[in-house]
């Protein structure tokens, strides 16, 4: 391995103010970035520098601030179109998270569809990517249909295609699921669905925290991100599509900065793609979301994809030899979102017994209930690494995990 | 601690020893009353989104008591063992005395003491250490929402 590359997760962790906490007198061991990641002081400070110094609406005044928020802003837009390799950043749309942005396209884009159309989508999908779907097809009668797994717990490709014809009009699916931790063959499906022409819209909330991600490459028509997945804050994410798609779309809400021209009759939009962001936007949010992004470029997602899959070879090998302990999804492959039950300790009983001891881990359903129905268990834990997990907090994991067995009594 | 607990990493918290008592582990492996029930004359379903727990509540009331209580479902050791040690309370109960007995085991996870001293909860003091972890309290008391749901004031 190239050394410089190489990730030095003392140094990465330095970073996280939060990481050096302690949670019920334990240091905190944070393994749920999946729900939602932790924030580096370069994107606190690049949040309090542009409200301490640069703060203004945008796009309004005449006033000096009004253009550094403004270029703030915008600046933030261009960085982030570059970091998924979108050629174009009037194609890049600033939304209030992933779930956002695939209702915008359910409502605005959907809005074209009818009854007797069909959508497309699969059983691992976060309820994001199902719901606003489902609100469309009582709007207009779109039929909705789900691809399912292959026992390893992949996205079965074969079902997707006999399930795609021609009234197919959307297939959506997440790029990296956040149960099972596979990535899906998104250009494989996206050309799928162009051949029938079909559009294909893929939930990256997952992906762009972990991996160089190129939506040009990946052949998709839609894009749908958060900012605070991936080291940035809550409250924003981005929806990225085609400009001959967005140009057709109408708006989504309206307000002002949307419009070119308001009559009491009518309004005329704003070019793309401030048509989709009516009202004043998350500007802070913006600029720390811009600031996530150049993050995870100068540690390098070479050494950040390193660094996870080492971890999550490491966190298998010490998890699956407990006795009692079951993963969903497959071993091999996978990202670091690990799923699981053990023993007979519910979830709920598990995450409970973990953040006694500083471990931070989620029960539940990880908004995928359809998933969890789909395996036939009502609820699993989920612990998720990133890029300033440690070896050291896999092992915490490891020894909380014996201590809820102690507290059980053991299983049968 | 003592050392071989320190050896293993092993625990050192008397609230969640206090919460993973033995009668709820074992209340939680064995339920009590977790069956069909014969002439029926409540039933509810109620759950909680949050952590997946449901609880379905079977009661036959003849002349105001309780005369056969039952339930099923699926979640956590904490919402299973409440009403399974719920359901051996009620039956016989009159639906006043029921609901007198829910009064006090809520005000108990609520953090009142007195409720907790209270000798009418009996083994359901067992549950008094859930007070302790305020996100746990909705799953002690899933069963006795649905109680309050069948026979309370508002049914
Ligand atoms: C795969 C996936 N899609 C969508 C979402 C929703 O993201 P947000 O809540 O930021 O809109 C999440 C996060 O929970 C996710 O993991």
């Amino acid at each position: 391995m190239n050394t410089t590359l190489a990730l030095d997760v003392d140094r990465v962790r330095a970073d996280f103010p939060i990481l050096s906490r302690e949670v019920h007198g334990k240091p905190l061991v944070y393994l749920d970035s999946a729900a939602s990641s932790q924030k580096p002081s370069q994107v606190i400070q690049a949040m309090s520098d542009y409200l301490e110094m640069h703060h203004s609406n945008v796009h309004r005044g005449a006033h000096e601030l009004s253009v550094e928020a403004t270029d703030a802003y915008e600046g933030a837009r261009e960085r982030l179109s570059r970091f998924i390799g979108a050629q174009d950043p009037s194609e890049f749309v600033f939304t209030r998270g992933t779930t956002e942005s695939i209702n915008l396209v359910a409502y605005s884009w959907g809005a074209g569809l009818e009854a007797g159309d069909e959508i497309v989508l699969t059983v691992m999908e976060h309820h994001s990517n199902i719901v606003p779907w489902q609100l469309l097809a009582e709007r207009s009668g779109v039929t909705l249909k789900f691809a399912g797994l292959t026992p390893e717990g992949r996205l079965d490709v074969d079902h997707v295609r006999s399930l795609i014809g021609p009234s197919t009009r959307l297939v959506g699916l997440t790029h990296v699921s956040n149960s099972l931790g596979v990535t899906n063959p998104v250009t494989e499906v996206a050309r799928l669905a162009h051949e029938v022409g079909a559009l294909c819209l893929v939930d990256g909330a997952q992906a762009v925290p972990h991996k160089p991600v190129d939506v040009g490459a990946l052949e998709c028509d839609f894009y749908a991100f958060s900012a605070h997945k991936m080291c940035g804050p809550t409250g924003i994410g981005a929806l990225w599509a085609r400009r001959e798609l967005l140009e057709a779309m109408p708006p989504f809400q309206g307000g002002g900065e949307m419009i070119s021209e308001v009559k009491l009759e009518r309004s005329k939009w704003a070019a793309i793609p401030h048509k989709f962001e009516a009202g004043t936007p998350a500007i802070a949010e913006a600029v720390g979301f811009g600031a996530a992004a150049d993050y995870l470029t100068s540690v390098g997602f070479e050494g950040i994809v390193a660094h996870e899959a080492d971890l999550t070879s490491y966190a298998l090998d010490r998890l699956l030899a407990l006795d009692g302990f079951e993963l969903f999804g497959p071993s091999t492959d996978r990202l670091g979102v690990l799923s699981f039950r053990y023993g007979d300790i519910h979830a709920h009983d598990l995450a409970t017994i973990l953040d006694r001891q500083g471990v931070a881990i989620r029960a539940g359903h990880h908004c995928n209930q359809p998933l969890m129905d789909y395996l036939g268990v009502d609820a699993t834990a989920r612990a998720s690494l990133y890029l300033y997990t440690s070896r050291g907090e896999i092992d915490a994991l490891v020894d909380a995990l014996h201590v809820a067995r102690d507290l059980f009594g053991g299983f049968e | 601690m003592n050392d071989s607990q320190a050896a293993h990493g092993g625990l050192d918290d008397a609230e969640l020893s206090q919460l993973y008592q033995e009668v709820i582990l074992d209340h939680y492996r064995s339920p009590r009353n977790k069956r069909e029930l014969e002439e029926t004359t409540h039933t509810v379903t109620m759950n909680n989104p949050l952590c997946g727990d449901v609880i379905d509540l079977l009661l036959q009331v003849k002349g105001g008591r309780i005369a056969d209580v039952s339930f099923q479902g699926k979640g956590c050791s904490i919402s299973q063992a409440s009403a399974s040690m719920m359901t051996e309370r009620l039956k016989g109960q009159s639906v006043d005395e029921a609901l007198a007995l829910s009064g006090t085991f809520t005000r108990m996870l609520h953090g009142d003491p007195e409720a907790a001293g209270s000798t009418e909860l009996g083994d359901l003091r067992a549950l008094a250490g859930v007070a302790k972890f305020p996100v746990r309290v909705k799953c002690a008391l899933l069963a006795w929402n649905c109680l309050q749901e069948l026979v309370g004031p508002e049914a």
